[in-house]
């Protein structure tokens, strides 16, 4: 991969001393050799016969063959516009999957030589998704029906407690060591418990997502609010400002990159209550379906559902890096996810 | 600007009376007293402009604290228009020594924090315009503070504090990081200003030609602990000029309080 990426740049440089022309059919060198690619890997796909019994091959090809058709399609268009061009880019990528794609067709459903049910071959994993698509969704839509509670009602917790923690010397009193004892325990330690307290283990998974998410929260935000430097409540405070103004236009703006972290870590460690809530108690979700396939031994799922859960944590991260992004504009040197 | 000026006219009373009595004030540092203010004592008539001298470091900016009601005085009686002041009062502005803008906020809405904090913003929303049109910024009104050279946020912050018509402005250096011709312009404005509205000023300065050009007086305190070293007053119409023989006179006598005497 890197060796690739390393020759995208150079072949762009040599082609600056050319003709305009020679410039543009040497960034197409890269997709087209992706496209090229991509249907020769289709060919070995269609025309090897399969060593395992599989019975998707004829759509992994198809796949296998739209891959290749559009960067051959992207190379073509980028004659035409620059948007296409920009397409481009992700041409190294593209090569790379090829070869990871081809090699593991060869040693899976062609020659069989690595060990079922350990490694399925790609037909099997696309099988996933053609044939399960009904359960893996449904799953997904549980995950993310619960994970959103549980962040929303320990989000809303976290982030009124650290606010009062920061302004309020009497509630950090009574809530302070609390907070040191209780909020250090990983959420998962009241698993047994919360599921025998509560009536439903989905109220028993909020309240764990939700006390996994307050505790970061409320840390980040009682030292946001607590570093406000003073010269800004004395500016307001000049201009006639009160409490409740002090609160809601200085304290917590002023703290908001502090609270941006908190809702960061808060996320990644309501991601991982989610899912030994699910594999432990919930009998729905991704967490489930992970622990199901397991059961039946049914490799190519838990690969499946593994990506799954993998893009939907990437797009909640995603997500709110975008709310962020938003909301701190006035902040220099972002961090670009 | 010159309609806002008109719209309030002369009112000869509007400006605010300052009364210090026997001012003490200091810090506790590193569990020591430090005294900051020893016995300062001194009136301001309504509508008047003080300028305030002294070396650095003396107190100067504590003063201003104190009058502003963001601190409360050790001893003595700290009066505006004859009532003790307790806390902080919108009709009594301090500009800080820094900008202290707030940086999750346009200069705009910078600016525009004193007429929001007390509801008034639906209204006056003008009063913005013509405040940042005043020092120049009109054109960075949807700017960032980080986006701002330092003298632009001193502007900024000095449309911030001319936003709420105070009675009383308490200034700290407000034209200290400014150029030289900028800060002229700007002087020009304050007096301009200052004339049409007629509010008092309390402005500290470490400039001793701006203190004799804008004020009717000029008080010199002394290094810490700050006590009145002396009371000048400048009696000369205005605009003034820098090179009056009286301003001149003035101008010398105040650096010999200031300890620079002999060689100027
Ligand atoms: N909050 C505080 N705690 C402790 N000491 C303080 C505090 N504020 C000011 N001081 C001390 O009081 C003294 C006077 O400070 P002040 O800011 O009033 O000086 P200044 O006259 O405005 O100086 P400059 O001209 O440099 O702005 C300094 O010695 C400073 O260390
Ligand atoms: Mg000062």
């Amino acid at each position: 991969m890197t060796v690739l990426a390393e020759t995208a740049p150079r072949v762009a440089e040599t082609g600056a001393h050319r003709s305009g022309g020679d410039r543009l059919a040497n960034s197409l060198r890269l997709p087209v050799a992706a496209g090229l690619l991509w249907l020769g890997v289709a060919g070995v796909i269609l025309a090897v016969p399969d060593a395992q019994e599989l019975e998707r091959t004829s759509l992994l090809g198809v796949l296998a063959i739209v891959v290749g058709a559009a960067q051959l399609g992207v190379a073509a268009l980028s004659w035409v516009t620059a948007h296409a061009a920009r397409l481009a880019r992700f041409a190294p990528w593209l090569i790379v999957l090829a070869l990871f794609v081809g090699v593991w067709e060869a040693l899976t459903a062609k020659l069989d030589v690595l060990p079922l049910p350990f490694f399925p071959s790609p037909q099997a994993f696309v099988e996933v998704y053609t044939d399960d698509w009904r359960r893996l969704g449904d799953s997904l839509l549980h995950s993310l029906l619960l994970l959103a509670r549980g962040f929303a009602v320990g989000a809303a917790v976290g982030f009124l407690v650290g606010v009062a923690l920061g302004w309020s010397r009497r509630v950090g009193y009574w809530i302070h060591p609390v907070m040191r004892l209780v909020g250090p325990l990983p959420a998962t330690a009241w698993l047994p418990l919360a599921f025998f307290i509560f009536p439903t283990s989905a109220s028993a998974s909020t309240f764990l997502i939700a006390l996994a998410t307050a505790f970061p929260l409320t840390v980040l935000t009682w030292s946001g609010v607590a570093s406000v430097q003073t010269a800004y409540y004395d500016v307001a405070r000049t201009l006639g400002a009160n409490e409740r103004f002090l609160i809601l236009k200085v304290a917590i703006p002023a703290a908001l990159p502090h609270v941006f972290v908190g809702l960061f870590m808060g996320l990644g460690s309501s991601f991982a209550v989610l899912v030994v809530a699910e594999m432990l108690g919930v009998k729905s979700g991704l967490g489930w379906y992970l622990q199901w396939a397991q059961g039946w031994a049914a490799y190519a799922n838990m690969y499946g559902a593994l990506l799954v859960m993998a893009l939907m944590c990437s797009a909640l991260i995603t997500l709110l890096f975008r709310v962020r992004d938003r909301l701190l504009a006035w902040q220099k040197g972002l961090l670009q996810w | 600007m010159v309609a806002l000026a008109r719209r309030v006219a002369l009112d000869a009373d509007f400006g605010a009376a300052v009364d210090l009595r026997a001012i003490d004030h200091g810090f506790d540092l590193h569990g020591a007293y430090l005294p900051v203010l020893e016995d300062v004592s001194f009136g301001i008539p309504a509508g008047q402009f003080v300028a305030l001298l002294g070396p650095s470091g003396c107190g100067k900016s504590t003063l201003l604290r104190l009058v502003a009601g963001l601190e409360r005085p050790r001893h003595g009686d700290l009066l505006v228009d004859g009532e003790e002041v307790r806390g902080p009062d919108p009709s009594r502005v301090l500009m800080f020594q820094d900008p202290t803008l707030y940086p999750w906020r346009t200069v705009w809405r910078n600016a525009a924090l004193g007429l929001e904090a007390r509801g008034l913003l639906k209204e006056q929303r003008h009063r913005v315009d013509q405040a940042l049109a005043l020092v120049g910024l009109n054109k960075f009104a949807q700017a960032f503070p980080h986006q701002l050279s330092g003298g632009m946020a001193q502007r900024a912050s000095l449309a911030r504090a001319l936003v709420n018509d105070p009675r009383l402005l308490i200034l700290d250096e407000p034209l200290g990081k400014l150029d030289s011709l900028t800060r002229l312009a700007m002087q020009g404005e304050l007096t301009r200003l200052w004339q049409a509205r007629g509010f008092t000023v309390l402005m500290v300065t470490h400039d001793v030609e701006e203190a004799l050009l804008l004020s009717n007086r000029v008080i010199v305190v002394s290094d810490r602990p700050a006590r009145v070293r002396a009371d000048l007053a400048v009696d000369l119409p205005y605009p003034r000029h820098r090179d009056h023989p009286e301003l001149l006179r003035l101008r010398r006598e105040a650096l010999g309080l200031l300890g620079l005497g002999q060689d100027w």
